[in-house]
Formats: C-alpha cells, structure tokens, sequence
C-alpha cells in the first residue's frame, strides 16, 4: 500500500471507499450504510495516513491497532483493509454471505487481519484500552485507535473503560466518536442525549479534540494532537452526516441499518462519480 | 469429633489462596503473566501479585466488564492475562464480554472466579456464583477447571497459563480438604480415580471430592464399593473414564457445589446416554438460591455433604439391574 498525507489523495481514496461500501451493501441487500458513510474520512486517514502498520507483516508486534467497535459499520473497514492489501479486494462484493470473510459484522476467525471480534455495541474500547496497556508494558509505540458510534456510548461500559483509560493515564489509548447523531431509532437527543458530550470525557480524565469528521486536514491535526498528547487518553469527537455523500441518505434514519435498492445505489454512485 | 477416616483429609489451604501463590510463582516465570482485579484483590488473592509485579497489575475498579474485555485486549496483544474476581461478578457481569471478546475470538485468556458456590457462607446469594461452571461451558472453546484442593489449584494454574485460549478457573473461599500430595501431576481433560470401586462411581469436583471421598467410606462399611473420581477439568470432559464408569460399575452418582441444572452432573449424563446408559442420581443445588449461615450450616441444608452423597448412592444402587 501507499500511505500518504496528502489531503487531496486521501480525498480522492475516501470517495471511491464511499462507492466500495455502497456497492457491497447493495450487493449483500442488507448491511448499515449510514454510518459506513459517516466513518468513511476517519477510517481511511487513520489506516491510510497516521497509523502505523504494515499489511504485509499484520501481526508485526509494535504496529498500531484499529478498533470498529460500532462493528454494524464494517463495510467501511473491510473496503479500507481491502485497499490496503490485507483481504482480497474481488471478494468484497460477499459481504454476508455464507464463507465470505467479510461477515455481517467483524470476525477475526475469517478475517485474521483484523485487530478485534466485535458487533455488540459497548466492549471495543476496553479491548483498545487493553492492547494499550500491553503496548505500554512492552516500551513499544503502538497505539490504539477505537471508532465508536455515538449511539454506542449509551453503553455503560463504555464509561467504565473511559474511566480506567483516563485513571491510568494510558496516552497511547485514542477513541473516534462518530457523531453523526442518529442510532437506530431515530436522532440520538430524542433517544437519549450525550450532550454535554465533550465535558463527559474531560470529566473522565480524557484530552478531547473537536473536528468536523468529513475534515481530513482537521483529522489529521486532531490525530497528531492526541500523538503529542502525555499522560492522557484523547477523545476525537468526529461531528459527522450520517449517510455522507450521498444526498439522499444523508441525515436520514432509514439508512441506518437498510440497504439501498439497485436504483437507489446507481443514484448514489452518480452522485459519487 | 468426627471419626478418623481411613482416607486421611487434613485440611489445607482455600483454592483462593492457592491460586493467589500460583500466580505470584508464574509471574516470576514469565514476564508476560500479567493480572487484573475489581477490586477484590485481598480477596481473590491476586494482591500479592499486584505486590510483586505493580506494572502487570491493572486495577479495573469496580467493573467486572470492563475488566474481562480488558483482558481480552491485552491477550490479543500477547499477553497471558489472568482476571480474578469473585466468580458470580466475572461470570454474571462479565458473560457477554467473555462471549464476545474472549470465546468467540478464541483469545488466550484465563479468568479466574473465587469465592464459587454456597461455601461462602453468611454474605448470601448474592455473592455466591452457583451457575458458573453452566456459563462456562456453554462458550465453545473454553477449558473449565475447577481444581479440588491447593496442591490441584497450583498445578492447573500452571497449566492453564500454559494452555492457549480461554479458560475459566473455579475457586472456593474456605480452606478445604487436602486431597493431592504436592507436586501431584495434572492434566487437562484428564480424571483422576482417587478410590477404586466396582459397585457405583461418584464422580464429583471441586468441595464435593473430599464429601465424595468420605462417602465411599460410609459406604464401605456397609458392603457398598463406590470409586470415587475426581474431576478437576469439567471441560473438556473425560469422557473414556465416564464410559468405562458406567460400563464396569453401572450407576454413577454427581457431586458439585452448583445448581443441578447445567453443570458437572448434566454434562456426564450426556456422556453416559451417549456412551453407556445407565442410572444416575445428582447430588447439586436445586433450583433454588441459598441464603446466609455458615458454611457448615448450607452445606447441611442444601444437601451437599457425604451424607448426601451415600444417600444418592444407595438410591441409584437400587435403580441399578
């Protein structure tokens, strides 16, 4: 793979993931679109500019660590591990099928290169935090990046390792809020409210960066923000659209967690042409 | 006092504290042994560890999730982790992150739940773990161990650290019976006859293997040869000497500090209606939580002493053709 820094490349990657994701999903007839969407800038600058890794040795010891804890959104990691190089790009289009190893949500029993198991919402941060504390015990450099949902975090557990993170003061812990504020039920404030969100981390010991998750320069900054940061854990909250790039999903519930038709898609790969 | 037995009990250490002496030996062996803790680390005993070894030591407060998905992480990345709590929290509060981030990926780590079953006395049922070795079982991949005494407790730890993939420990507060010799040799999934018999076998684990040993005894002295085997690792079971069990002695009766449902009992009847049918009866916890008392107190009224055991003995002799 080629990592590269350059927003205009990373840009140009994003979109043809964004088209990636859309064509499984419609392929599969079921699947999460919206937030593949939403994630699709955070994901492919992490893996395809700050991490540090290397798809032709995955289990290289001190490399980075990627978390999907909002596992539904797998499509978008899957094209991006695929573009990598770490799983075949010509079976992409088996997302859920039978055998295929891009299961309904990520296995690492079919597909080793990933970092963790995840779908129920809530336990990814802990493991992130963990594979930190290893990281930390070793003397290495690798960090843990962990994407969760904003839904997500209504999960309980969530504070529980945010607190252990923030208590133990593990620096090399980041967690990617994709606030794109809607879960499956409809918007996050009339479900049940995060606000004030970025003073709940602080409160839990955390550094927290703000940045529009669609941003990659701003991305960027907060990812090299939270490398610089000693002693603390940071938060990314990602201010994300839900569906992002294509107008009709985009702010809207239904494509949570439903697949576009065949028309449906066509249309949202001319808008992404 | 008690009669002497022909088969000498002293009592020992609690498997508690054993494990707690086994994990400070396998911190000093290999520097990937790491342990983490809710809180309880006087309790489980892994104090002496955090102690030892401050750096592999991670203090989850008081959550038993968060700290088993912890756990997890740090075995994907290598380490040999060992999470101790109090066995009803690791299991009941922990199940989904051991379904999730431990089974189902198949990642080496090991917890351990003390302070299992009614022995725990006068704290109650809140506190007493009487499922766990059903919620273990049922996460394919894991090993179950649930050692009888410490010399067993020492050993198998060593060999669940040496073991790749999950695995659950069971571990007792009271001291118990000695029923190995130190340095004893174990091995998982394997059975060890501690009486030899040819009319009923008693297979039984952790508390109920001394119970069991002392009602082979009574049983004895009646005319009745009972083989008394241990089971320390309840999966995977040892399914050949259940067989040969069933097969040379044709009844067999089930001990464990554990609800019937779901536990050691359940899991041989299989083997035997799979292998060799033949009567059974199942000395366990009924379908019910207990409650406070001393331990001497419960064990008497949920019917799990020798006493139990031989009844359940002579029941299932006589369902015997």
């Amino acid at each position: 793979m080629q990592k590269t820094s350059d927003v205009a490349q990373l840009a140009a990657i994003t979109k043809a993931m964004r088209r990636t994701v859309l064509q499984m999903i419609t392929e599969a007839g079921s699947g999460h679109p919206g937030g593949s969407l939403s994630a699709a800038e955070i994901v492919v600058t992490l893996f395809f500019d700050v991490m540090r890794h290397d798809p032709a040795n995955p289990k290289w010891p001190d490399r980075d660590r990627f978390i999907l804890s909002k596992g539904h959104c797998c499509p978008i990691l899957y094209a991006v591990m695929a573009e990598c190089g770490y799983c075949p790009k010509d079976k992409l289009m088996t997302l859920r099928k039978l055998g295929s190893p891009y299961q309904g949500h990520p296995d690492v029993r079919f597909l080793p290169a990933l970092e963790a198991s995840t779908g129920s919402l809530g336990l990814g941060l802990s493991l992130g935090l963990g594979m930190a504390l290893a990281a930390r015990l070793n003397g290495g450099k690798s960090r843990s990046y962990v994407v969760l949902g904003d839904g997500e975090i209504q999960e309980g557990q969530v504070w529980e390792s945010a607190m252990a993170a923030g208590f133990h003061r593990v620096d090399n812990l980041v967690a990617i809020v994709d606030y794109n504020q809607i879960q499956l039920d409809g918007f996050v404030k009339d479900i049940m409210e995060l606000e004030p969100l970025a003073d709940k981390w602080r409160s839990f010991g955390w550094h927290v960066v703000e940045a529009y998750g669609h941003d990659i320069a701003a991305l960027q900054n907060a990812f090299g923000e939270a490398s610089s940061m000693k002693g603390k854990p940071t938060c990314v909250i990602a201010h994300t659209i839900k569906g992002k790039g294509v107008s009709f999903m985009e702010g809207n519930p239904k494509y949570h967690g439903q697949a576009p038709t065949r028309e449906e898609c066509a249309r949202a790969l001319q808008e992404l042409a | 006092m008690p009669a002497k037995t022909k088969y000498e009990l002293p009592l020992g250490a609690a498997t508690r504290e054993a494990f707690g002496k086994a994990l400070v030996e396998l911190g000093r062996e290999n520097p990937n042994v790491v342990a983490l803790d809710a809180d309880l680390s006087k309790s489980t005993y892994t104090a002496a560890f955090a102690k030892e070894f401050p750096g592999r030591f991670v203090e989850c407060g008081i959550a038993e999730a968060n700290m088993i998905a912890i756990g997890a992480g740090l075995a994907s990345s290598g380490k040999i982790p060992f999470a101790a709590s109090f066995s009803v929290f690791a299991m009941n509060k922990g199940f989904e992150q051991l379904r999730v981030t431990a089974a189902y990926p198949n990642v080496n780590l090991k917890v351990v739940g003390t302070h299992s079953g009614i022995s725990i006395g006068e704290d109650g049922p809140s506190q007493m773990s009487v499922e766990d070795l059903s919620l273990a079982c049922s996460l394919p991949g894991f090993t179950v161990l649930c050692p009888a005494d410490e010399t067993a407790m020492i050993e198998l730890v060593k060999l669940a650290a040496a073991h790749v993939g999950p695995v659950f420990i069971r571990a007792g507060r009271p001291k118990v019976a000695k029923i190995y010799e130190a340095g004893r040799q174990f091995k998982i999934g394997e059975s060890i006859e501690l009486v030899e018999g040819s009319d009923v076998t008693l297979i039984a684990t952790g508390l109920l293997v001394a119970e069991s040993i002392r009602a082979a005894e009574a049983l004895e002295s009646e005319g009745i040869s009972a083989r008394v085997i241990d089971f320390p690792t309840i999966k995977p079971l040892d399914r050949e000497a259940i067989a040969r069990a069933a097969r040379e002695t044709g009844a067999i009766v089930v001990a464990e500090e554990h609800l019937v449902d779901g536990g050691l009992g359940v899991r041989v009847a299989q083997a035997v209606a799979e292998m060799h049918p033949a009567p059974m009866e199942f000395v366990g916890i009924q379908n019910t939580y207990a409650e406070s008392g001393t331990p001497e107190q419960l064990l008497d009224k949920y019917g799990l002493l020798a006493r139990d055991v031989a009844a359940a003995a002579r029941r299932v002799l006589k369902r015997k053709r």
